[in-house]
């Protein structure tokens, strides 16, 4: 063993932060989490002559001053945890606003290897960057790479292990001149706050100065907390900010950002950087003119969403079955071998059943998400939201808000619980809530087959308009519901809408495989652990209390007495004619026990427990048992209805002759059935979307998720419902 | 001339003169480099005429209307 540094891979968002990442540590990284925070944290290792090299992915972020989660958990990994060593890799194409952040690791002390990415982008642009000259200027060493191809890989682990051994990992803070306003105040407060030994446990004095002068409400929360100093420096702020704003009509975190970029700016002009033009036009532009066009572009989206819907079902059809026919094969085993009574039904129907159904759904997703990450990397998800913020925000969304909801089902077929993670991309606290909030709205994946069942069932001569009126419908009500959240319990104003354009940048393969693979791996964890346990409860439910001995004796002695009478009326059948005769004649008694036995479980109890309230709107029996199980995870609610029309175990595939029974279903009128497409859409998600929801807020907004959408959802059918029976 | 970044066209150039932007929107809009001093260029407008998307420093940004109001530009 060897000595093992600590690095934490740094980075402004698009810089090529994750593909470097990936090419250093190889297949070796594994995803945790940042402790009390939910934002995933990749660590990785890296061997090299003796030195074991740790290493942390830090979240992309700008600046180390706003307030978006990812960029706290960046500040304060590099604050709390200290590593050896930061690796801050940087788009060489946007060198100036990229050292932005350089500067400030350089502010706060951390010993840096800077990594100048794209550099191949930077030649081909016909500009020269002089390496050298920037590490001398700046004191870091500086390396040049090329991610996408893993170049400079080596180079910078060396870089790292030397920067380790020359400066033992100490932290050496660089003072920047913020100029005459400045310069005094933060000398006077950096002498009280070394006087006091305020918060130097944990920061640079003369840092702590400059981060309340910028007004950073964390570390002044912490000083708040930390003693009486802090009152001292927020009333030298308060004069500071007074005086600065009748000299220079300027906000002290205004000043300090301009001369950090004058710093950089002079740095540059030394000759650092020679040729090019910051404001050329470039390829992506040209792209952009027909990508965002005001006619074009709406339409090129139309069709780029369409097409990701045709490869998702007509290539996922494929593997899905495959996985389905898996599980099949699993439960025919189950069903051979394992002796007939609860534990092969706990292990038949109960849990492969259960997962089953879920994990089907995995080829889609993984072709989905596939697509997703492509469009992402590509640059092209950035274009939707530029080109979308302007509706997005009528409704109180955010033009970033559209990937999420897309991929909860935005495009039938999606899922809430990847959509809610998604929304992480968006820096505004409000808008990500009222997204995480209505993207469970959208049509996913398991409401698409509960959907496609419905509408074979009753609009047989019409599916593609009703799955299309479905959809708008979703979109329509994700709108409105997110309007009036922002209305009422998520009130406030709009967050600024400051988004980079990076230009079209063809993804690697290996990056797309290991976004794609690592979602896809939460979504197959989820289905292993909570909808496995669901399923599990959700199979008791509706097996426990059992018939009666003498019900089921009554049944027994039906099935008997019809295969007597089979077997008298038809005296010359061979035995192969019987049993098929038999076959039909018992199948009919059996769904009627099934059916029996379905009403006398606690599920058929609850169901008509809360009948007289779901009454209201006009849910069929069945359907309350089903919604019941849709719950636990969405794609309950196919199989719960084929138990509950008595056909035993149905592939949620084979829904043909359940929708036939269903349309032959008397109780299933015209106002009954939107009433029950309503409250589909809209009543509480899943179980799963709700952890997520949990994990990626708080309980308190996931209980309001659950309870507000189901009364909404309730609300909203039950009015479906008395306004169809007014015109039916 | 001095006008509001709003009333740039596309194509048209500027030169930053200030940033009147407070708080955590003035915070983002100067952490992305739109400080005094800066060289930018109108290169597209989204379909519905905003956001607008600016060539700056060597990458393109976009902000809303409602953001450029804050920014005054020298147009060249």
């Amino acid at each position: 063993m060897g000595t093992t540094i600590r690095v934490a891979v740094s980075g402004q968002p698009n810089c090529g932060k994750s593909t470097m990442f990936n090419a250093i540590t190889g297949g070796s990284a594994r995803v945790g989490n940042y402790p009390g925070i939910t934002v995933d944290r990749l660590e990785g290792l890296y061997r090299q002559n003796g030195y074991d090299i740790h290493l942390v992915d830090l979240p992309g972020t700008y600046s180390l001053t706003s307030y978006s989660l990812e960029e706290l958990v960046a500040r304060n990994v590099i604050v709390d945890e200290h590593p050896d060593v930061v690796i801050n890799m940087i788009d060489a194409t946007a060198l100036e606003r990229s050292l932005y952040l350089a500067v400030q690791f350089m502010e706060i002390g951390a010993p840096m290897v800077l990594g100048l990415n794209m550099m191949d982008e930077v030649k081909r642009n016909g500009v020269t960057i002089d390496v050298q000259k920037l590490s001398q200027l700046l004191g870091v060493p500086v390396i040049p790479c090329v991610a996408r191809m893993g170049q400079g890989r080596e180079e910078l682990m060396q870089a790292v292990a030397a920067a380790y051994k020359e400066g033992g990992g100490t932290w050496k803070p660089i003072r920047l001149s913020y100029g005459p306003e400045l310069d005094p105040v933060i000398e006077r407060m950096t002498r009280i706050i070394e006087e006091d030994g305020f918060l130097t446990s944990r920061h640079d004095p003369r840092w702590v100065a400059i981060k309340y002068l910028e007004a950073d409400e964390q570390v002044m929360a912490e000083g708040r907390a930390a003693g009486a100093t802090a009152e001292r420096l927020e009333a030298i702020c308060k004069e500071a900010e007074i005086h600065t704003r009748q000299h220079c009509a300027a906000t002290p975190d205004a000043i300090i950002a301009d001369w950090r970029y004058g710093f950089i700016n002079g740095l540059l002009k030394q000759g650092v950087v020679t040729g090019g033009d910051e404001l050329r036009r470039t390829s992506s532009d040209s792209i952009d003119r027909i990508v965002t066009h005001k006619v074009f572009g709406p339409v090129i989206m139309l069709a780029v969403l369409w097409f990701m819907f045709q490869i998702t079902f007509t290539i996922g059809a494929y593997p899905q079955s495959w996985v389905k026919a898996g599980f099949e094969w699993l439960a025919g085993l189950g069903t051979t071998y394992l002796p007939e009574g609860n534990l092969q039904s706990l292990i038949v129907s109960g849990m492969i059943g259960g997962v089953g159904s879920v994990l089907g759904f995995t080829p889609l997703i993984c072709i989905m998400f596939a697509m997703l990450v492509f469009l992402e990397d590509l640059g092209y998800m950035a274009r939707v939201a530029y080109m979308m913020d302007r509706v997005l925000r009528i409704f109180g969304l955010h033009g970033m808000s559209v990937m999420p909801l897309i991929m909860s089902g935005g495009i039938p077929g999606g899922c809430a619980v990847p959509g809610v993670m998604s929304a992480r991309t968006l820096r505004s606290p409000r808008e990500r809530l009222a997204t995480i909030l209505t993207a469970p709205f959208m049509v996913c994946g398991a409401k698409t087959t509960a959907y496609l069942m419905l509408v074979a069932a009753f609009f047989p001569d019409n599916p593609t308009q009703a799955m299309f009126f479905v959809v708008l419908a979703a979109w329509g009500f994700v709108l409105i519901v997110s309007r009036l959240l922002r209305w009422t319990v998520i009130k406030g104003e709009s967050t600024p809408f400051v988004m980079e354009i990076p230009p079209y940048r063809l993804p690697t393969l290996r990056g797309v495989a290991t976004h794609t693979l690592e979602r896809v791996w939460q979504y197959v964890k989820k289905a292993g652990t909570v909808i496995l346990a669901v399923s599990i409860l959700m199979w008791a439910i509706m097996t426990f209390p059992k018939l009666s001995a003498e019900t089921v004796a009554g049944f027994d002695a039906k099935r008997l007495e019809a295969v007597e009478q089979i077997k008298a009326a038809n005296p010359e059948a061979s035995q192969e004619e019987l049993t098929a005769l038999t076959e039909d004649a018992t199948k009919a008694i059996d769904d009627q026990q099934n059916e029996e036995a379905l009403k006398n479980s606690v599920g058929g109890r609850m169901s008509a427990f809360v009948r007289p309230v779901t009454d209201l709107a006009g849910f069929p029996w069945q359907a309350n048992v089903a919604l019941l199980g849709g719950f636990a995870a969405k794609e309950v609610f196919v199989s719960t209805m084929a138990t509950a029309y008595s056909m035993g175990a149905v592939d949620p595939e084979q829904s043909d002759s359940l929708s036939e029974r269903l349309a032959a279903d008397p109780a299933w009128s015209l106002p009954a059935i939107l009433s029950v497409f309503t409250f589909m859409l809209l009543y509480t998600p899943c179980m799963v979307t709700v952890v997520a929801i949990a994990r990626e807020t708080n309980w308190k907004w996931a209980a309001f998720s659950v309870f507000g959408s189901m009364t909404f959802a309730f609300i909203m059918a039950a009015a479906v419902y008395r306004l169809a029976g007014l015109f039916a | 001339m001095v006008v509001s970044l709003r009333k740039l066209a596309v194509n048209q150039k500027g030169c930053i003169r200030a940033v009147t932007a407070n708080g955590e929107m003035g915070r983002r809009i100067r952490d992305m480099g739109l400080v005094p001093g800066t060289q930018i260029m109108v290169v597209g407008r989204a379909p519905l005429v905003d956001p607008v998307a600016l060539r700056m420093r060597g990458f393109t940004l976009s902000l809303r209307n409602a953001e450029a109001d804050y920014i005054t530009v020298e147009a060249l």
